[in-house]
């Protein structure tokens, strides 16, 4: 992400992996930036269910852990 | 092999052909499969068996994003419009299915659940002091949790007891294949409950499936039975015609079994070819 290594950048752990984003990015942001379309999706932060509605209010900070899961194949 | 210990509420007598759903939680399915998706060697194979199968239910599990292939389960599932029923596989705590459970909400947003909450990776069983945990925080914050549990009757009934919509027992082991382990349990089980019992786990075979619902099981849930058979598609349609007929022959009301031969053609009126010679 461009934002990487700027002033103020947001780094967090996304599905296990290091993530940066810039400062005031929401949890909506995260998922669009992802890619994802946002239903089927369902998003964790720092083990709490952040509810779809409340994602553009949810802002991520440095150091949160962010579980960003779909639906996968399974009995 | 048990024996049902009491017609399943249905009067055998007037069991016809006709109507005769599945009510889970006020929801009514025509069809009594309800095929998980786990499993399958490709989502085509997958989507010509969840429609050959007639399921009008589907599990599916909660993991995370691949973003190399968004959406595409999701989509293949949307268009096929079978209910989506999300699960909690791969927890081993309270903690974690009740997580995952929300999870699940969020992302299909349904309050319908698959509460599994497993002991060990070698046997996949319930944790049956985890999984009441469980149960009871979902119930609590108003899911519809369809419990897998293990062919225990007296769990099953505490599970009644804390609120399942549903009480799913295993025949055997997750995919192991091996039947119906217990069928004396089951019977137990089910004349026991009110609410409806679904066979879950360890269906190898389309008789297996038959025999859940002749033992009175009100439907079968199957994932690897048909997911891993060689040819997943033909599976898919023997267990639809499987539950199908194990659930006619359950509302037909068996013969009992006998040690010796019962004529089913008289001996009234033989004739007598054995004179005047």
């Amino acid at each position: 992400m461009s934002a990487a290594g700027s002033e103020g950048a947001v780094r967090l752990t996304v599905n296990g992996d290091e993530h940066v984003v810039t400062p005031g990015t929401t949890v909506a942001g995260l998922v669009a930036g992802l890619g994802l379309e946002p239903r089927g999706v369902a998003v964790a932060v720092d083990g709490e269910v952040v509810t779809r509605r409340t994602w553009p209010d949810r802002p991520l900070r440095g150091g949160e852990h962010v579980e960003v899961l779909s639906i996968a194949q399974g009995g | 092999m048990a024996e049902p210990l009491r017609p399943d509420g249905h009067d055998t007598d007037a069991a016809d052909l006709g109507e005769d759903p599945l009510v889970i939680a006020g929801e009514t399915f025509r069809s009594r499969l309800i095929l998980g998706t786990g499993g399958a060697p490709n989502l085509d194979e997958l989507e010509r068996a969840l429609i050959a199968s007639g399921t009008e239910l589907t599990t599916v599990a909660l993991r995370r994003v691949d973003p190399s292939a968004p959406g595409s389960l999701f989509d293949l599932l949307r268009r096929t419009g079978i209910r989506l029923l999300p699960n909690t596989a791969g927890c081993f705590t309270a903690r974690d299915a009740v997580r995952t459970a929300q999870m699940g909400r969020e992302a299909l947003e349904t309050d319908w659940v698959k509460l599994e909450v497993v002991a060990d990776e070698r046997t996949l069983l319930p944790d049956p002091v985890e999984l009441l945990d469980a149960t009871e925080q979902l119930v609590d914050d108003g899911f519809v949790v369809l419990a897998y549990t293990n062919d225990d009757p007296v769990l099953a009934r505490r599970l009644e007891d804390a609120g399942v919509a549903a009480v799913m027992p295993l025949g055997a082991p997750i995919g192991s294949g091996m039947g119906i382990r217990n069928p004396y349990n089951l019977a137990i089980i089910r004349e026991a409950a009110e609410v409806p019992i679904v066979l879950d786990a360890g269906i190898g075979t389309a008789s297996d499936a038959a025999l859940a619902m002749e033992l009175g099981c009100d439907a079968v849930l199957l994932a690897t039975a048909v997911t891993r058979a060689r040819h997943p598609v033909t599976m898919a349609a023997a267990m639809r015609h499987a539950v199908e007929a194990g659930r006619l022959a359950r509302r037909a009301g068996r013969i009992p079994r006998r040690l010796y031969a019962e004529a089913s053609t008289s001996f009234e009126g033989l004739a007598d070819l054995d004179t005047g010679g």
